[in-house]
């Protein structure tokens, strides 16, 4: 487990690396659906006008 | 021919009419560079280092300087519009544009350098190589800021935009320009560098003046 | 509502698609992730740091094709007229921008351990540097004018213009002596990278083409929706 985590040494680039990656891209996702339901409540509410 | 000649001869009565512009870049590129000294400290092997890097740069923020202007008074007294619907075709008119650019910007530049080359220490041996990049990228700098400066006529924030654009198109640039003045001044071969600024120019003679004409229609649309 | 009669087709097929894509992606970057941190070797002289290539790889991979959808789409947009390729531009550009900002990240990461240095100004690193900047341009351009349509159209332009740069990034490693290592993953002709290493590398790349499905829908989607609003607001 240890060893899995400290990467033969390399941990503190390999982990941040994912890390961006994960943050990043997860952070596109939430960000698009987010922004695709706050459309989707608005068009909703202006339809049942 | 005629009509780009007349372009052209129009292009630069209208640039030294507002005289301020070939000063300006003039006088902001020996003001930058020779602040540098100052900044860094005058050792003369330190300064010769970094003196192909520093005349390339603020060459290159020279020339963004009166990049916004080049289409932004016809466009806004429309005669943009006008020069539209010539015969002469938008592209050639475009490439008026940049050599009256040039003439103004990049060639005067390219003329201070040396001078300027001189209070940087920069090596004797590497004064042919800055030339002769100077007078192939600088030319360059105008056609791709010409794209710019058509896509960003009537923007907010253009200036800001402009250089967003343009800066990073402007990289290749100065990298085989600094490379060549570099090379030569260590002796080493600069022709390589040289031949891919040609390439770039040759490159940008035949794209720029289509991509800003592109830019130009459809802001008059 | 004749206008929306394309734009109706698009949301029906992307509904469809959406699960398919979402599931896809999920189970493709899970299966990567899995092999590239459990099951793919060490490198014999990267050790465990050859990792970051996981992600790194189909990151560039995906920066590029971005950009590659990207320009294609601008230039439907300008010579059709296409309504929704403007939107299908102008909804990729943060994915592809996000893409290539993971590239140069775990790049450097990768860089520091293994050439000692973060960055270098080498033909690749630039070329991909340059690629985030036009994303970032493309982006600013769309939005800078008050009419969004010259916006577009502007941004369209410099979108086909910087195409330049895609066989810049790709053929540079060949054409200079660059830092940064040759290709070894080849589309046509056999790769040269072992398949252990292999195999992971194109299931994450295979994830993220269809994370970038589902994202690219998504902000489609979300796109028309609005462009609805507004129609509906203001009087259509």
């Amino acid at each position: 487990m240890a060893q899995f985590f400290a990467m033969g040494g390399y941990a503190r680039f390999v982990w941040p690396a994912y890390g961006v990656a994960v943050i990043v891209l997860v952070g596109l996702l939430v960000h698009s659906v987010i922004f695709y339901r706050r459309a989707q409540r608005a068009l909703d509410a202006e339809e049942r006008r | 021919m005629s009509g780009f000649a007349a372009l052209l001869t129009r292009d630069l009565r209208l640039a030294f009419r507002q005289g301020g512009d070939v000063a300006n870049v003039v006088a902001f590129f020996a003001l930058a560079v020779i602040l540098f000294p100052f900044g860094v400290g005058p050792d003369p092997d330190l300064l010769a280092r970094i003196a192909a890097g520093v005349l390339w740069v603020t060459a290159l923020l020279a020339a963004l300087l009166s990049l916004e202007r080049l289409f932004d008074a016809d466009f806004q007294d429309g005669s943009l519009e006008a020069l539209g619907l010539m015969p002469v075709p938008l592209e050639i008119q475009v490439l008026a544009k940049c050599v009256a650019h040039w003439l103004t910007t990049g060639l005067p530049l390219t003329i201070i350098a040396p001078l300027l080359a001189l209070v940087l220490h920069f090596d004797a041996a590497g004064y042919p190589a800055l030339i002769a990049a100077l007078l192939l990228g600088t030319p360059v700098l105008s056609l791709i800021g010409a794209i710019g400066a058509a896509l960003t006529l009537g923007a907010r924030r253009a200036g800001v935009l402009l250089s967003l654009l343009v800066l990073p198109l402007y990289i290749p640039v100065l990298i085989f320009g600094v490379a060549a003045s570099e090379a030569a001044a260590l002796g080493l071969e600069s022709r390589p560098h040289l031949l891919l600024l040609a390439a770039l120019l040759a490159g940008s003679l035949a794209l720029a003046p289509w991509a800003a004409a592109a830019a130009l229609r459809q802001a008059l649309e | 509502m004749q206008r929306f009669a394309n734009p109706a087709r698009f949301m029906r097929l992307s509904a469809a698609l959406l699960p398919w894509c979402s599931v896809a992606a999920a189970m493709l970057i899970a299966i990567g992730l899995f092999g590239a941190l459990f099951i793919a070797p060490p490198d014999y002289q990267q050790g465990e740091a050859v990792k970051i290539m996981y992600v790194h790889v189909p990151c560039a991979w995906l920066a590029s094709l971005v950009y590659a959808v990207m320009a294609v789409a601008s230039a439907v947009a300008l010579i059709w007229r296409h309504p929704l390729a403007h939107i299908a531009a102008e909804s990729a550009a943060p994915i592809g921008a996000g893409f290539t900002f993971v590239c140069l990240a775990s790049g450097s990461l990768w860089g520091e351990p293994m050439w000692g240095t973060w960055w270098v100004w080498d033909a690749r690193l630039t070329s991909v540097l340059v690629l985030f900047f036009l994303y970032l341009g493309f982006i600013a351009l769309a939005n800078a004018f008050d009419d969004r349509t010259r916006g577009s159209r502007a941004a369209a332009i410099l979108a086909i213009v910087g195409v330049v740069n895609l066989p810049i990034i790709k053929f540079s490693v060949d054409w200079w002596n660059t830092l940064h290592q040759k290709d070894s993953v080849f589309l046509f002709g056999k790769s040269t990278i072992a398949p252990s290493m292999l195999w992971p590398m194109l299931v994450m790349a295979a994830g993220f083409l269809f994370l970038f499905a589902v994202l690219l829908m998504l902000r489609m989607r979300t796109a028309l929706l609005r462009a609805k609003l507004r129609a509906l607001r203001f009087g259509a």
